[in-house]
């Protein structure tokens, strides 16, 4: 099918030379591949992440961002491709061939993730301080004076005023429940942070404040992340490096001033340009 | 065998480029615009070369190419790292960050800084990066502030509220207070005024003498005159007739 988007001009992937100082990928995502129906919402992705960076992911509605966030926090399983993560004592080839049992355990304690939709990955009726408290429940934490104070320290990371820690997420604004999730997230100092649209919604004041405490968390516990986002003022000043996705296949990848200053593929430069 | 010498050791290379190419395909234009062209040169350490040529001549998309933040077409630019031998043209982005955080700094006028963070604390990033404590890190970014005469008001305070100079006093704090060892330097001193020329002419003399290698581009190259080792020309590309030649097509 011809596709309007490929005129000859996007220069081929090139060939890159062996590393000289970087440590090893902690993601390592091969040939990923998912159908819904008659959707196919990823076509043979290959993501790899290195520790302590910023990968940002944009792309339009639709474009399988989210579902491949959704793969990385192996809440699905793709129709093919492989998913390693490089954590201490694992030996794991394929974290797909993993049971939903062996999957909770990996992601409570190696994987954290915010949701846009607090109600995701909030229960809405407890304490923000049991909603931290119970990610260290599942990771095997009983002793309750351990679980108040780890909470009230996650809290307090993510810059959450302690003097609200038993009130409700409910009770809270936006701003204040993304932060209830980002406690939760890192409570167990996870290897990789995940964030899909974790600002969308909130307004720009807030979203700055929200900015700032990812970017104070990734600079002080050298935190991966992964953060998937439709607004590309986020991914500018959060990521390092930016993989650009359409319909399901990443069209260019690159240093996140490389991709907004000269992008090489005619998609990605059709969505520079309409930033505002 | 021993070889013993009494000779002065000539300056480590840290950059040499070779057959440099840059060009911009606007995919919606269908149109090529060319930059520049097969450029060479050589940087050793503690060597400052100056970029000359018109406007449009390629000299701050060359300091970009070199930065990567925009891709080359064509050609090499190996850097001598502390641990081997480098082609930025091609290394892979992880490596260029890591070198970006170590080594290699980029000094613009222009201060793209996340909001609602205070001066001092942009100031301080770089060191605190590197792991320096938070109280020294900040101790030392006031002490560059201070001597680019922004005033101590304005620490504490966001820079998205400064005027354009202000700002630009930061950002040069910001670039200059880790030592590297590569500056690309893209007309850092303009618009500046008098002390804050000054402070920054003082600083560039400062790591030049302690092995900083520099390629940089200046409005008003008398500002940096006792630094510059040597100059580079760079030719507007041009076709027979004379005319400048931005188009492929």
């Amino acid at each position: 099918m011809a596709d309007a988007f490929f005129d000859g001009r996007t220069p081929a992937i090139r060939h890159r030379p062996p590393r000289l100082m970087t440590a090893a990928p902690i993601l390592t995502m091969g040939g990923i591949s998912r159908t819904y129906g008659d959707v196919q919402a990823l076509r043979s992705v290959d993501v790899i992440v290195y520790p302590g960076e910023v990968l940002g992911i944009v792309g339009e509605s639709g474009s399988g961002k989210s579902t491949l966030l959704r793969m990385m926090n192996l809440e699905d399983t793709p129709d093919a491709g492989t998913y390693h993560l490089a954590l201490p004592g694992r030996v794991d080839d394929n974290l797909f061939t993993l049971d939903r049992f062996q999957r909770r355990m990996l992601r409570a304690h190696h994987i954290g993730i915010v949701y846009q939709n607090p109600h995701l990955g909030l229960l809405m009726k407890h304490s923000s301080s049991g909603n931290v408290a119970e990610r260290l429940l599942i990771a095997g934490e009983r002793n309750f004076a351990a679980l108040r104070q780890r909470a009230r320290e996650a809290l307090d990371a993510s810059e959450f005023p302690l003097t609200r820690m038993d009130a409700r997420p409910s009770e809270l604004s936006g701003g204040m429940q993304q932060r209830v999730q980002l406690a939760k997230a890192i409570a167990l100092e996870p290897a990789l942070l995940l964030l899909d649209e974790p600002t969308t919604g909130l307004d720009v004041s807030v979203q700055a404040l929200v900015l700032d405490t990812l970017k104070t968390l990734q600079r002080d516990r050298n935190i991966t992340m992964v953060l998937v986002s439709h607004d590309l003022g986020v991914i500018r000043t959060m990521a390092d490096r930016v993989m650009v996705m359409r319909s399901g296949e990443v069209v260019e990848q690159g240093l996140a001033d490389q991709i907004f200053q000269d992008p090489q593929h005619a998609y990605t430069q059709q969505l520079v340009h309409a930033k505002l | 065998m021993n070889i013993h010498t009494s000779a002065t050791p000539s300056p480590a290379p840290v950059l040499r480029v070779e057959g440099l190419s840059k060009q911009f395909e606007m995919h919606h234009l269908k149109r090529t615009l060319f930059a520049f062209e097969n450029i060479g040169f050589e940087l050793n350490e503690g060597e400052f070369i100056l970029l000359k040529g018109e406007n449009g001549a390629g000299k701050s998309t060359l300091l970009r190419t070199l930065y990567r933040s925009y891709l080359p077409r064509a050609g090499h630019a190996y850097y001598h790292t502390r641990e081997g031998v480098i082609d930025l043209a091609a290394a892979a982005d992880v490596d260029i960050a890591l070198l970006r955080r170590r080594e290699i700094g980029f000094v613009t006028q222009f201060l793209n800084a996340r909001p609602r963070v205070a001066a001092d604390e942009i100031v301080a990033e770089p060191l605190r990066l590197a792991g320096t404590p938070r109280a020294k890190a900040l101790s030392e970014a006031r002490r560059w502030l201070a001597a680019f005469g922004v005033k101590p008001q304005l620490w504490p305070a966001y820079p998205s509220t400064f005027s354009g100079g202000e700002q630009q006093k930061v950002n040069l704090a910001r670039a200059l207070i880790l030592p590297q060892r590569l500056l690309l330097l893209d007309e850092p001193t303009a618009s500046l005024d008098r002390s804050a020329r000054r402070a920054l002419v003082g600083r560039l003399a400062e790591l030049k003498a302690s092995g900083v290698a520099m390629i940089g581009v200046f409005h008003h190259p008398e500002d940096v005159a006792g630094l510059i080792d040597r100059e580079i020309q760079l030719e507007t590309i041009r076709i027979a007739d004379g005319a400048e030649e931005d188009v492929a097509e």
